[in-house]
């Protein structure tokens, strides 16, 4: 009785680890197919991938994407990290109302963030640009990086940094020594979680990217709805591999939930 | 010499460690009215500090999201978008326009029956794999199988779709699996179908269910089950009894997070969906990008918002009343 209960939930996490993964697979599979139309019998090759690295704009905004990823990475998590300090270690009034308010963004679809700030720099007469851009991926970015911070700050012992002042050590120093290299493995996850966001976000880019500007979710999204090309599978099949990597290396550091 | 910055209270402090200090230093301890001075100066340094720390995150939220909302709902009343010499004037057109004409009712209640079959799907689903995760693996394998299913749910969410379209494409895997297994009506057109958006966001969001169920059936005390089958309850009683109403926490907050985004959503119809793709999603999108109807789209965006919010509000009563049930 007991180990067939077992059989069965082996089989059922199998099952849903193959609906999880099996599209993805066979996306990846089918890189290395020779046939321009997926077609079977299989025969191994690598042209896709020598044809993804001449494809200029398939390159160019694969380029985009990771220079907007980077630099958004690094500025939602320097802002995000400085709030998420006050957050936890001051008590002011309207504390909870600035912690609540982080929800909303996180929740509201991107769909809807992204037409109200394309709104918004209509008014201002601000047109699409790549800082429009960059304003909207680090909008969306900043709260995980908030919320990831908060747990990360309150989880932290104080200790020792009250230890290191009261043996005389400056604040600066106390920061620097101690405070610093205590909160860097948070940092690090952020920056990297705030990556795969940004890297991911079709939506935003879609409303706010300039003219002529396209990043990688936005390329291969005209390539599904225009016509499908195996060099789009390999890109994908890094990508997927890449971002799996990046989320793997974080999690250790961020609890999810 | 001051307190270090936001040691425990913050802003208060502690007089006699500061007396001390002097005493230590060897200083004369300054006369009290400067002392009071001193202290009116701390404070407006911590509260600057304070200012420095937030100002520039909240600042950005402020411009990127909170603003653009309000300047959204502003744009919903507008009859024209202010573009040259156009005249444009407060309406409420925009709303009885929705109100008054069945189509968009009728895509209002497409979209929110694909949030119910989207959630409902998630739920079959994650509910045995949750439970298969938090009380049948041993531990070691607990987190592996956790990693396994969180990494697609952060992955790039284009790529995701991309492996679904060449999957369901006629002569994709489903249809030659299909066609091999003795099943042949020549052309399945699966892809570019309305089951073909159920998967693609089923597929995107199960994740969420599979997470929020796990938290709550892995905070379930293991001996309470056994109690029950101890007592003589069956499983299915044990399940119906005892398992499902402790994990219903999870399996709200896990619907309304999968069914905000499932109707809001627009990618998956107009990439999967084909003609029958059609939602409020991608008639907002349509508004804003190919008609240049922006006070409408607006007002459409601002109703979504307003579905949105509700649904968060009553999320948050149901979770408070639980735990206020709980702790009775």
């Amino acid at each position: 009785m007991k180990k067939s209960i077992h059989v069965i939930a082996y089989a059922y996490a199998i099952l849903i680890l193959l609906f999880l993964y099996g599209p993805l697979l066979v996306m990846v599979l089918m890189g290395f197919n020779r046939s321009p139309l997926y077609e079977l019998p299989f025969n191994f090759d690598l042209i896709w991938f020598q044809r993804m690295f001449t494809n200029e704009r398939l390159l160019t905004s694969t380029r985009n994407s990771i220079g907007l990823a980077i630099s958004v990475s690094i500025l939602a998590t320097f802002l995000g990290t400085l709030a998420a300090w006050a957050l936890v270690r001051y008590s002011f009034r309207g504390r909870n109302v600035l912690q609540t308010l982080l929800v909303p963004p996180i929740t509201i679809p991107w769909l809807i963030l992204a037409v109200s700030m394309l709104l918004m720099f209509y008014w201002l007469k601000i047109p699409r640009s790549n800082m429009t851009l960059f304003i909207g991926h680090v909008g969306v970015a900043l709260p995980y990086v908030i919320l990831v911070m908060i747990t990360r700050f309150q989880g932290m012992d104080r200790t020792l940094e009250e230890a290191a002042r009261s043996l005389g050590a400056s604040p600066l120093v106390t920061f620097f020594r101690i405070t610093f290299p205590m909160i860097l493995p948070g940092l690090v996850a952020a920056m990297m979680f705030t990556f795969a966001v940004s890297f991911d976000n079709f939506t935003i880019s879609h409303f706010l990217a300039p003219q002529g500007v396209s990043t990688l979710p936005v390329e291969i999204y005209s390539a599904i709805r225009k016509g499908f090309t195996p060099e789009i599978n390999a890109i994908s099949g890094i990508i997927f591999i890449f971002s799996a990597v990046l989320i793997l290396i974080s999690s250790r550091e961020i609890k999810f939930f | 010499m001051e307190p270090a910055l936001g040691r425990s209270e913050g802003i208060t402090i502690n007089s006699t460690a500061a007396d001390k200090e002097y005493k230590t230093s060897g200083a004369k301890p300054p006369r009290r009215n400067s002392r009071q001075k001193q202290e009116i100066w701390r404070r407006l340094k911590n509260q600057g500090v304070l200012w420095f720390l937030l100002l520039p995150g909240y600042g950005w939220l402020a411009f990127a999201i909170f603003i653009p909302l309000l300047i959204m709902f502003v744009f919903s009343f507008l009859s024209d978008v202010p573009f040259g010499n156009r005249v444009v004037e407060f309406t409420f057109k925009n709303y009885t326009d929705y109100f008054s004409r069945s189509f968009y009712w009728k895509l209002t209640s497409k979209s929110l029956m694909t949030g119910c079959y989207t959630t409902l799907y998630s739920i079959l689903i994650a509910y045995p794999m949750a439970l298969v995760i938090a009380k049948v693996l041993p531990n070691r394998w607990r987190s592996a199988l956790f990693m396994l299913v969180i990494v697609p749910f952060w992955s790039n969410t284009l790529v995701r779709l991309y492996s679904w379209a060449i999957v369901l494409r006629n002569g994709g895997v489903i249809d030659l699996l299909l066609q091999f297994l003795g099943f042949k009506p020549a052309t399945l057109d699966i892809l570019y179908s309305y089951p073909a958006i159920i998967v693609g966001l089923v597929h995107g969001y199960v994740p969420y269910m599979i997470l929020t169920l796990y938290i709550s059936l892995d905070r379930i005390d293991n001996s309470l089950l056994e109690a029950a089958s101890s007592l003589g309850a069956s499983w299915w009683q044990t399940f119906w009894r005892i398992l499902f109403p402790l994990s219903l926490p999870g399996v709200i907050s896990g619907s309304i997070l999968i069914f905000i985004p499932s109707i809001g959503s627009f990618i998956e119809p107009r990439l999967l969906g084909g003609r029958s793709g059609t939602m409020i999603g991608t008639i907002i999108e349509d508004q804003f990008i190919q008609l240049f109807n922006w006070p409408f789209g607006a007002s459409l965006s601002f109703i979504m918002l307003v579905i949105v919010l509700l649904l968060m509000g009553i999320m948050a009563l149901m979770l408070a009343r639980m735990r206020l049930l709980r702790t009775q």
